[in-house]
């Protein structure tokens, strides 16, 4: 089910550039786009469509998807919010890793071949590229994600040494896209695994000085479900859209777990 | 359309290294079944231990053992690979270049083993 079409060109600009040298106009190329589609209203088998579009240099495949929901196919349905990689709405896998739609440009990818988007794994579709995340958020609820210090509460902040800051500064990044943990074997196979991104979450809390909870949390992890499921498959640090060394994160708590309990 | 499945995922050497220790480990596994029941036939007489082993010396057999030692090289190498992944505080950030040191280990074995098996097979097993 293609649908080809043949984009106009832009109308030539009506202001008089001739004095300002100009840029010249901006380079455009053609892209296959395939995106993974499934509607349960319609059919239990999900099934491949295809547009060819015409795209920019500083195009995105979320602008690519943008062009087929806007000018062609008004019922592709995807996630998306911020659009600049910082609210984590918009993570697929492009071309069989996971990504953030808005960060990849189309230029750096093989443009040759079809560019080939499918929704996150292991998460259940529910529409084209939109999954039922309440699993992974059920599993960063379970780990507590937020500060728990037992002490009066200080009349300004509470302070901490800048090495103290600095000891779980890569798990704050995260923007929750579930890149991580979609792009974790183990996951795929065993949806009770928590997964990279509720232990990097935890990660965050249990190595900040200003935390008491930590031992709960460990506790919490140190389960059948917990940290142990880590393979080190390493996927999730190469999935990560915010270059969080996953894998280490996973890892240290492991190991934090280990000295706990001797 | 070009396929109607969805595609594999692409992951990198830290998913196809845990691919293949899964499956070396699955597979010497099943050898150690196979080993304890042709083992334990000297327990019912040294003759059929001897008619057992004596079996294994065909080509097949060879490349089997080949393979088999090559399946035990892998998985030794890269557990070791996984504990200092797990223990070892800059293992992650090396993974990689740890997975090579493997592979270049493993060749290397398996250069010295094959020759010397098939050698070992070619002279009729003298002292064996």
């Amino acid at each position: 089910m293609s649908t080809p079409t043949k984009e106009a060109a832009e109308p030539a600009s009506k202001i008089d550039m001739k004095e300002s040298g100009g840029g010249g106009e901006v380079p455009s190329f053609e892209i296959t786009l395939q995106v993974r589609r499934y509607d349960p209203e319609f059919s239990d088998e999900a099934r491949w469509d295809e547009w060819k579009l015409t795209m920019y240099g500083t195009d995105r495949v979320l602008d690519a998807l943008h062009k087929v929901k806007w000018n062609i196919d008004g019922s592709l349905t995807f996630r998306r919010s911020c659009a600049h990689g910082v609210c984590g709405s918009d993570a697929m896998r492009i071309n069989g890793r996971n990504r953030l739609a808005c960060k990849v440009l189309l230029k750096d990818l093989d443009t040759s071949k079809p560019i080939m988007v499918e929704p996150i794994k292991g998460l259940p579709v529910e529409k084209d590229l939109i999954v039922d995340m309440e699993p992974f958020f059920q599993s960063y609820r379970e780990i507590m994600p937020f500060m728990v210090n037992n002490s009066p509460a200080p009349t300004a902040e509470r302070l901490q040494s800048p090495e103290d800051r600095e000891r779980f500064d890569d798990t704050t990044k995260c923007i929750l896209c579930a890149a991580c943990t979609s792009s974790c074997p183990v996951f795929w196979t065993d949806g009770q695994y928590f997964g990279p991104a509720a232990i990097v979450n935890a990660h965050r809390f249990i190595f900040d000085s200003r935390d008491d909870a930590g031992d709960m949390r460990l506790e919490v992890l140190n389960d059948k479900e917990g940290v142990w499921r880590c393979r080190t498959t390493f996927n999730c640090t190469d999935a990560c859209p915010r270059g969080i060394e996953v894998t280490k994160a996973i890892q240290e708590v492991k190991r934090a777990v280990l000295s706990r309990s001797m | 359309m070009t396929q109607t499945k969805g595609t594999l995922y692409k992951g990198r050497e830290g998913m196809w290294s845990w691919v293949g220790h899964r499956i070396t480990g699955v597979g010497i596994f099943f050898f150690l079944l196979v080993h304890v029941l042709d083992t334990s036939l000297v327990r019912v007489s040294p003759e059929a231990y001897d008619a057992v082993i004596g079996a294994y010396k065909n080509p097949i057999m060879i490349m089997g053992e080949i393979g088999l030692v090559g399946a035990i090289v892998f998985h030794a190498f890269n557990g070791l690979r996984i504990i200092l992944v797990d223990f070892w505080s800059k293992g992650t950030r090396y993974h990689k270049q740890m997975l090579w040191a493997v592979m270049g280990l493993w060749v290397i074995v398996m250069i010295g083993f094959t020759a010397r098996h098939v050698m070992l097979f070619l002279d009729g097993w003298g002292g064996f």
